[in-house]
């Protein structure tokens, strides 16, 4: 469906369900160059069973008008914004990269509007190579293939987004490309990454959650290895992690298990 | 930034698509030949059949045999994924089913298969969906040709039998200029030769029968999405982006940025007109997959000699190859298709059709009969075989003389193709 936040059309997918704000509601949020449909599996089963599903494109991204995020503070603000725009007082949050900063930062500014918190392919800091931030602008087609290498982690996935034959690899760089090319205006790519590395609120954000927090971590992720969501753990003792099998862009190399992390965790 | 890409070739031929089975351990592809597949409980069921999870439930619609070859062409070609059917005709139709119904409108070369001519021009003209015939080579044609319901445009990468070269990146980009995708036949060429996806091509098909099995024993095909063309932004593709009550009012480009093709190809054409791959025939492809690089190498080797031996013999009128200078492509070949233009192609003796059939019935080590990309040399005569149905006025359109011979060059020792070449080649001219 479609909402004006800020002024700006956003598409939100709801998992092939008509929104009904009698239900809890989770929202879903994507990360650096992506969109709503990384989380196809998740979001449809889910709305299926009993949730309102909120899956965004980021304003300036794909189906969305708007302004890009320049910062995960911009970004968690878009976050509270859409839930006013959909009339949701509380809501749970799912985000993944750099989706799961933004997240960790709407809940820490709006904690009492946050019933679940789920922080999917989370590093804090997420600090991005120089050499990777210069050619995201200069070469960002070279740079796609760098972050899609990075991003997956197998050659014989599992039936994955599509159904089975899915492959993941060319599915990931082709979304990528995709909406590197939905804006001609701004470099959505370079925007994100530079939004990524500059971060530092992660700890102070953390500290002001009130609602319970998942890890879901990829055991085989290059791009937001485990032990960068360390630090944060330590600060969240009560929070709970669940590892995967599977790399970066863990949604589609392992849908069935960051789908029943997610299930259990908001029934929890 | 070196260092950072995909696994080659080379790797993904073996193993894209395949890990070691983990409840047995085996490391070749397992045939998973079972009609159906187990739910865990009912709410698993209702899951897989609303897309909420993804897995196998009958072997119609998927199987984990045909996924692992699925996932490889498509990783081969550079696609998002792929669907196997039962034939390249079947990729060919799925493809065509999916994106439009009676009332649209196809503009194709007419350097076609001669089974894909007949579907276009007779068989698909019944069901309402009308066809217009391009040259290859005419760019201007290929554009003046589109109507406001074209729906699809559509080649092959080297046009069967003259090889014509499809120039991919001029006809995709007047394709998207006029917000239509490119499907190309790749059958000839291979993911190993040309990447259609790489240069422009949206969709991509083979008749997997050929080269990818490369051994002459089954029949399949398999159709691969680039996941590159935006069906909302062309405006033209209600069947992608308008909810589809066939599929719980699914919108295929909500639900997938990049997949809605795939998405209705499979759940609607595999679904109702059925035209599956069995998985014992997805396994033998996967053998042949599996050495494609090899063979390809020698194939293009095997042929470049045969076709230097034809070109210089004084009973040969002409050789089609795009290797020569003389072939109308030889350019766009050469920027196009580095690594070779296919080793299928077709030659002109001198002399009368008696001649020609006495130079078929002579030769020893080429079969005669109606295949290409098989392990083994073949021949065949088009105009009385694969073309026939076509009037001498299409078979002129698609290069197609009536003493045109086709050859088939497999991986035979190459002096052994020459002599069995030459001998037929003296017969005839004697006869």
């Amino acid at each position: 469906m479609e909402l004006t936040v800020n002024g700006a059309k956003t598409f939100c997918y709801t998992g092939g369900r008509p929104f009904d704000a009698a239900k809890p509601t989770v929202v879903f949020l994507h990360g650096v160059l992506n969109d709503h449909s990384v989380w196809i599996l998740q979001t449809r089963y889910l709305a299926h069973h009993g949730w309102n599903v909120l899956a965004p494109d980021l304003p300036g991204h794909c189906k969305s008008a708007g302004e890009p995020p320049r910062s995960v503070e911009e970004a968690a603000d878009f976050v509270l914004a859409l839930l006013d725009a959909a009339g949701v007082e509380k809501a749970a949050l799912v985000g993944h990269s750099f989706g799961s900063l933004a997240m960790l930062e709407a809940a820490a500014r709006a904690p009492e509007r946050v019933t679940h918190l789920a922080l999917v392919g989370i590093a804090c800091p997420m600090k991005v190579s120089p050499a990777l931030l210069e050619n995201a602008l200069d070469q960002p087609q070279q740079a796609i293939a760098m972050v899609n290498t990075f991003s997956h982690s197998m050659l014989a996935p599992p039936p994955s987004a599509l159904g089975p034959g899915t492959w993941l690899y060319g599915g990931s760089r082709a979304l990528m490309k995709r909406v590197l090319a939905s804006n001609p205006r701004v470099n959505v790519f370079h925007r994100g990454f530079v939004a990524c590395d500059s971060y530092a609120g992660g700890d102070a954000a953390i500290a002001k959650v009130q609602c319970p927090v998942l890890f879901l971590l990829g055991r085989n992720d290059a791009m937001t290895p485990p032990k960068a969501a360390a630090s944060l753990q330590q600060k969240a003792p009560k929070a709970k992690t669940v590892v995967v099998d599977g790399g970066h862009a863990m949604m589609t190399e392992a849908p069935d298990a960051v789908l029943f992390a997610l299930r259990d965790f908001l029934q929890g | 930034m070196p260092g950072y890409s995909d696994p080659g070739f080379d790797t993904l031929a073996l193993h894209a698509g395949a890990a070691p089975d983990p409840t047995t351990g085996a490391r070749a592809v397992p045939i998973h030949l079972s009609t159906s597949f187990v739910f865990e409980s009912s709410d698993h069921a209702a899951a897989l059949f609303n897309l909420e999870r993804s897995g196998h439930v009958y072997s119609r619609i998927s199987n984990p045999t045909n996924a692992v070859l699925e996932q490889r062409v498509a990783a081969l070609e550079g696609g998002i994924g792929a669907i196997a059917t039962a034939s390249g005709q079947a990729a060919l139709h799925l493809a065509i089913a999916t994106l439009m119904g009676a009332g649209s409108h196809i503009v194709a070369s007419t350097a076609l298969y001669g089974g894909s001519q007949n579907l276009l021009h007779y068989t698909l003209r019944r069901f309402g969906i009308d066809t217009t015939f391009v040259k290859p080579g005419d760019i201007d044609g290929w554009r003046g040709a589109i109507r406001p319901n074209t729906k699809l445009i559509f080649g092959e990468t080297v046009g069967n039998p003259g090889l014509d070269v499809l120039d991919i990146p001029t006809v995709s980009a007047l394709a998207h200029e006029a917000g239509l995708p490119l499907l190309v036949d790749s059958t000839f060429t291979t993911p190993y030769l040309m990447k259609p996806l790489d240069l422009g091509a949206d969709l991509v098909y083979h008749s997997a029968t050929k080269f990818l099995s490369g051994h002459g024993t089954v029949i399949g095909g398999v159709v691969v999405d680039g996941g590159s063309f935006d069906w909302e932004r062309s405006g033209r593709f209600a069947e992608l982006t308008a909810p589809y009550d066939g599929f719980h009012n699914m919108v295929f480009s909500d639900e997938s940025t990049v997949g809605a093709f795939l998405l209705r190809a499979r759940r609607e054409g595999l679904r109702d007109f059925g035209a599956s791959m069995s998985p014992h025939t997805a396994w033998l492809i996967l053998q042949g997959i599996e050495t494609l690089p090899l063979r390809m190498d020698r194939h293009m080797a095997n042929t470049r000699k045969v076709v230097k031996f034809l070109a210089a013999h004084p009973f040969v009128e002409r050789v089609g190859h795009p290797m020569l200078e003389s072939h109308p492509s030889h350019a766009l070949a050469q920027k196009l298709l580095p690594k070779g233009a296919g080793s299928v192609f077709s030659f002109d003796m001198k002399g009368s059709r008696e001649q020609g059939k006495r130079f078929i019935e002579t030769l020893k080590l080429f079969s005669h009969l109606a295949n290409v990309g098989d392990c083994r040399s073949l021949v065949i005569h088009p105009a009385s075989t694969t073309h026939f149905r076509m009037t001498d006025e299409a078979l002129r359109n698609a290069g197609i003389g009536p003493g045109t011979i086709r050859l088939s060059i497999g991986l035979e020792d190459p002096d052994d193709l020459i002599d069995d070449l030459k001998r037929a080649l003296r017969a005839a001219e004697k006869a």
